[in-house]
């Protein structure tokens, strides 16, 4: 795995100004991969924005770790519902053309 | 530019503490973060005045100088020099993460509290950008290259035959700058495809309706029709019903990143009667029709 692709745990906590317990919790509850390198523990460039979300969610708006659990489940849904209906809506317009 | 009530935006009084505010902001917050109205403008405009009035509002200082300049702020003094220049903000615990860009404010509060006016040094990664890419369906159907313009900046990216109507992929890095040296943020670019006059894609299969005259379906014979990979040769065969859907395996459209692949193409044949019958068709319609 590259390195550059890694962000380190430390260093994300030091710029947000958050406990790393935060992290931890985060990786415990299964919300995000922490991976441990000889050095250090690092979270993959992939999973930044997710972590950022997941840390606005817990210190600007007060919601728990269960709270962050249920909204990145529920969020995930309604992901997939929006490209349900995507497909639902290319779907219909066959229909829509048959009976035209 | 007209006067905002930061105070009425939070659903606070004057006299409301930095715990009411805090309470007041967090309650929006859950209720209009971006974070979790994804793709909703609507959230995302008024979280912002949410977010703005929190700015103002939870600062002691700034709170002092809307308070005092109120309704008047346009006659307000020019806010000292080291507020504009950006000092460390205090903690509120309000935007720490909230990668907001300058114009994020409305003009009142730039006017008030110069650009970016409380913003923190630390490092953020920027914000991603969230992209449109419009697609004709054959132009879905092949590998090609495409130059995109994204706040003035030329992106040359590859699109896969076969992308997805609502398909999203993301581009590493093209999204706005980091914040004091933070890594760029991302460009997602949503693929529409739009809707063939011909064509009607569901996955990887095609759809379409193919008119077929009266005897040709009675009958039996041949049709040509055009598939979006050139013509092809169809035999009906005798006494082909209306509204019957043959397959043509292959003909569909190609697999998302599977060269070589395609789906398949339906066929419904809509059979089309005779108009305007001679006296003569009429007679020998009748005929037909009364041999049964």
């Amino acid at each position: 795995m590259q390195t550059d692709e890694m962000i380190l745990v430390n260093e994300f906590c030091t710029h947000h100004q958050i406990d790393i317990s935060f992290v931890r919790s985060l990786q415990q509850s299964g919300l995000i991969e922490i991976i441990q390198t000889k050095e250090a523990i690092c979270v993959h460039r992939d999973q930044l924005p997710e972590l950022e979300k997941m840390a606005r969610l817990y210190y600007d708006m007060d919601i728990n770790m269960e709270g962050i659990e249920t909204i990145t489940y529920l969020l995930n849904r309604m992901n997939a519902m929006q490209q349900e209906i995507i497909k639902l809506n290319d779907r219909l317009q066959i229909y829509e053309e048959n009976e035209e | 530019m007209d006067y905002i009530d930061y105070y009425k935006i939070l659903g606070i009084d004057k006299n409301a503490g930095a715990d009411d505010i805090k309470k007041a902001y967090r309650k929006l917050a859950r209720k209009l973060h971006p974070d979790l109205n994804p793709n909703d403008k609507e959230a995302h405009k008024k979280f912002q005045q949410v977010n703005e009035a929190n700015e103002v509002l939870s600062d002691p200082e700034k709170r002092k100088k809307y308070d005092q300049y109120g309704k008047d702020w346009q006659h307000a003094e020019h806010f000292e020099q080291q507020r504009r220049s950006g000092g460390r903000r205090q903690q509120t615990g309000a935007q720490d993460f909230s990668g907001f860009e300058e114009h994020d404010f409305s003009s009142f509060f730039e006017s008030m509290f110069g650009q970016g006016g409380g913003r923190q040094q630390a490092k953020f990664r920027g914000q991603d950008y969230q992209a449109e890419l419009k697609l004709s369906l054959e132009g879905a159907m092949t590998t090609h290259q495409q130059v995109l313009t994204v706040n003035g900046k030329n992106i040359r990216i590859t699109i896969p035959a076969g992308v997805e109507n609502g398909q999203v992929i993301k581009l590493k890095g093209y999204g706005a700058p980091g914040v004091n040296g933070g890594p760029n943020g991302d460009l997602y670019i949503t693929f529409n495809i739009m809707p063939h006059p011909v064509f009607k894609r569901l996955g990887n299969d095609l759809y379409m309706t193919a008119n077929i005259d009266l005897y040709t379906a009675l009958l039996g014979g041949e049709k040509t029709i055009d598939t979006l990979s050139g013509k092809v040769k169809l035999t009906v065969k005798p006494e082909t019903q209306a509204g019957i859907k043959i397959r043509l395996k292959g003909k569909g459209f190609p697999v998302y990143k599977k060269e070589g692949e395609h789906g398949d193409l339906y066929i419904t044949y809509q059979v089309q009667l005779p108009e305007k019958l001679t006296e003569k068709e009429k007679a020998l319609f009748t005929e037909l029709k009364n041999l049964k």
